[in-house]
């Protein structure tokens, strides 16, 4: 029996049209649009000014508060503009142009492949590093990751867990990631456990996956203390509470956090990201990318640099189709539909689908005919019809009681809907009404 | 770039699953039940069937058309389906106008007057049925004979249902034992060979709808499992209490409404509950009310009662029996 959570729950078509295919390095922009917010938490404060050159590597915003992120210049040339542009949330944000010339990076930086095992850093020198080479959750939610790694006093991490469930359909830049970067997955994975204080961490990935939960099972002989897992096929895999309760069967309570429960969540692709911080120096300025949909022509798993737009990385897979409808920035179960390619990739980039006509429309809404499927689908077992209900009449108490604020925005039960009723969007609605709520109380 | 892209919030997927592809695997599972009814009942199934199912489907166009004035949604399926069940909870010899009032009670008042599908609070088909057992209680229950009525209709030769007969011989203090041999034996109970409604007689066939509608996942087990075994436990014990005063809890299920009641009519959705455990709930009462009726009540059935009275609660179920959420007990180790 494979391991999964108990509640709720949905297996969509997994369109993985990109798995067999290799990383692909892609061309370094000509000009690269950097946003000084690319993480949760507040805008970082740019520390360059017009006219500046600047190499890869080279920090260009710098942390503004406990909840931010270092950015780092992923190009070498010159700042042609600090201007207000538009970024994947579809809302113009300060951002550093920077006109590349070469690709000169910083001298600290090794940008050599050869693998680099042995550490003899502590746990602080660990978190350290990852703070300043501006690393976020890489998975999508881009939380600032040595926060993460600093356990609060009075709490204990007692086992990490690696989150290689990678459940959206069409994604696979993790799947590939722990295909062919499986050593440094090890090694980031040994330093975050230093920073962490622990002994043991656990690789989750679904059981779609056969090759890597192989190869990173033969791998992790050689590194003590970390196991792999293969999960059960079930969306909300990756979802980072179901990921804790598959793996170790602990439920984080309502309003909780992983650590309230021993544990620490960390996406594959920032385990990577460490590794390269931590030995090699080199800050976060380059992500995997997966681009896919039916009609492109060439699509693939793309090394991008942070900044490149999204255009780009389009005609590297073929160009935009005739039929494209919308482009998703994410998964199609929680990525964000885009409204311009001409955005830059940033730190939270997983994936960029692009999809036909014909996909990109809503079909027509019909009566509930309370069927309670998305009762029994929902992972958080809350009931999304009734939460609908309250929120399209303005019942903000019930929405509050009956724990909206728990739901994590999956999309599963607007995905299972036989009368197609966009339940997360009402949702969402009670979500920010009864947040409003509990803050005007507490004023 | 010139072209216009869709903006909207996330999932950008959906599953395959409607409201017409549910009713429509509904009508597929009712079939076996339907062919076995034509084997046994003949003309008079299929004169049923279509007068009701037509009725049903027109009834809910006319209303929608010039009472409601909206746009028309019979292509869902959800009145064809309620037609069927109408015709299923309906003896084959009964008069086509005595239908036709019971469509309009089912559609008119049991659903539409709530707001249409997903809105009304009881069973549609079942309010049909309701109410016409009670204004019409002669050709209501006047039942043909199976097999040697098939060509027949309005003239078919009638007879008790085994649940009568049962009821009957024990308020004459008849013993169990010997009233036994005045119905059919198991096998002929099992593949619907008995007096009774015309859809509610082949066990087997329900049984398999039900397999259909499980395996496709339209409906759960909980409220099935729940009527099926409160039935048979509660009937068991009275059975062995007391064998020659109570038939056995095999002879229960097999006879009357309870597998059309509690595979097809309790699991409607509208009318049933949300939760697991609300299911549940809702599937012991209407066990417990069906025997209660069946043993001590008036009538010797009860399954379309128990189902109505149960579907009353379902609202207070919904609001009090809510799911164990994620996180919120936590036993953690």
């Amino acid at each position: 029996m494979l391991k999964t959570f108990p509640k709720g729950g949905i297996h969509p078509a997994e369109y993985k049209i990109t798995a067999g295919k290799p990383i692909e390095v892609l061309p370094v922009p000509k000009t690269a649009i950097i946003p000084v917010s690319q993480h949760l938490g507040a805008p970082s404060t740019p520390v360059v000014k017009k006219g500046d050159t600047v190499k890869a590597g080279q920090l260009i915003a710098k942390s503004s508060a406990f909840v931010s992120a270092n950015i780092h210049s992923s190009v070498s040339g010159k700042v042609v503009k600090i201007d207000n542009v538009t970024d994947t949330s579809g809302y113009r944000k300060t951002s550093v142009i920077i006109e590349v010339e070469g690709d000169e990076w910083d001298e600290k930086i090794d940008t050599g492949k050869t693998l680099k095992k042995e550490f003899g850093l502590s746990g602080e020198e660990i978190i350290k590093k990852t703070e300043e080479a501006g690393i976020v959750g890489l998975g999508g939610a881009t939380f600032p990751s040595h926060i993460k790694l600093s356990v609060p006093k009075g709490k204990k991490a007692e086992v990490l867990i690696i989150n290689g469930a990678e459940c959206e359909p069409y994604l696979t830049s993790d799947h590939r990631l722990m295909l062919e970067k499986g050593d440094e997955l090890m090694v980031g994975t040994k330093l975050l456990m230093k920073a962490l204080g622990v002994e043991k961490a656990m690789i989750g990935i679904e059981n779609n996956k056969p090759d890597a939960v192989e190869h990173l099972t033969s791998l992790a002989v050689n590194y003590k203390g970390i196991s792999v897992h293969p999960l059960k096929v079930m969306y909300p895999q990756g979802a980072e509470k179901q990921l804790i309760k598959s793996l170790i069967n602990r439920e984080v309570p309502s309003g909780g956090l992983p650590i309230d429960v021993g544990t620490v969540v960390h996406n594959v692709g920032t385990a990577v990201a460490v590794y390269e911080a931590v030995q090699k120096n080199k800050p976060l300025v380059e992500r995997l990318v997966t681009i896919s949909g039916k009609s492109l022509k060439n699509p693939g798993n793309f090394m991008v640099r942070i900044g490149t737009p999204v255009s780009e990385l389009i005609e590297a897979a073929g160009g935009l189709p005739e039929d494209t409808g919308k482009v998703i920035n994410g998964g199609p179960m929680m990525g964000k539909a885009l409204n311009t390619i001409e955005v830059p990739v940033t730190k939270g980039t997983s994936g960029i689908l692009v999809f036909p006509e014909n996909e990109s429309k809503r079909e027509e809404v019909q009566n509930c005919i309370r069927c309670a499927r998305c009762v029994s689908i929902c992972p958080m077992a809350l009931e999304p019809y009734l939460l609908k209900a309250a929120s399209e009449r303005g019942m903000w108490e019930i929405v509050e009681n009956d724990k909206a604020l728990d739901c994590m925005e999956c999309g599963s039960c607007s995905y299972i809907c036989p009368s197609r009723l966009p339940l997360l969007d009402y949702i969402r609605l009670g979500k920010s009404n009864v947040s409003r709520i509990i803050r005007s109380r507490k004023q | 770039m010139s072209k216009l892209i869709t903006v909207s919030p996330s999932p950008h997927m959906h599953g395959k699953d409607n409201v017409k592809k549910l009713m429509y695997w509904v009508i597929l599972a009712l079939l076996p039940a339907f062919l076995v009814s034509v084997i046994f009942f003949g003309i008079g199934a299929l004169i049923v069937t279509a007068v009701s199912i037509v009725a049903c489907v027109g009834f809910e166009y006319l209303i929608q058309k010039y009472l409601m004035k909206v746009k028309p949604t019979i292509s869902d399926g959800s009145a064809a389906v309620t037609g069927l069940l109408l015709a299923f909870n309906l003896p084959t010899n009964i008069p086509v106008w005595i239908i036709l009032i019971g469509a309009l009670v089912a559609i008119g008042v049991g659903k539409m007057s709530f707001g249409g599908l997903g809105n009304n609070p009881f069973n549609p088909a079942l309010v049909g049925r309701v109410f016409l057992l009670i204004s019409f209680p002669v050709q209501m229950t006047s039942w043909p004979e199976p097999v040697v009525s098939r060509t027949q209709y309005a003239d078919a030769v009638t007879g008790p249902t085994p649940l009568a007969i049962i009821k009957e011989g024990i308020s004459d203090g008849i013993p169990v034992s010997e009233l036994m041999g005045q119905i059919p034996g198991y096998f002929d109970l099992f593949i619907g060979r008995m007096h009774g409604s015309m859809g509610e007689i082949g066990a087997l066939a329900l049984i398999i709808g039900g397999i259909i509608l499980l395996a496709r996942k339209v409906i759960t087990w909980h409220i099935p499992v729940s009527i099926l075994a409160t039935i048979f436990v509660f009937t068991g014990i009275l059975w062995g209490a007391n064998p020659e005063a109570n038939a056995d809890p095999i002879f229960h299920i097999l006879t009357g409404g309870v597998l059309l009641g509690a595979i097809f009519m309790a699991t409607d959705y509208a009318t049933s509950p949300m939760t697991p455990k609300g299911m549940w709930i809702y599937g012991i009462g209407i066990g417990i009310i069906t025997v209660v009726i069946r043993i001590w009540g008036a009538y010797p059935e009860g399954v379309s009662f128990a189902i109505l009275i149960m579907n009353a609660f379902v609202p207070i179920l919904n609001k009090y029996i809510k799911p164990k959420r994620f996180g919120e007990e936590v036993q953690n180790g």
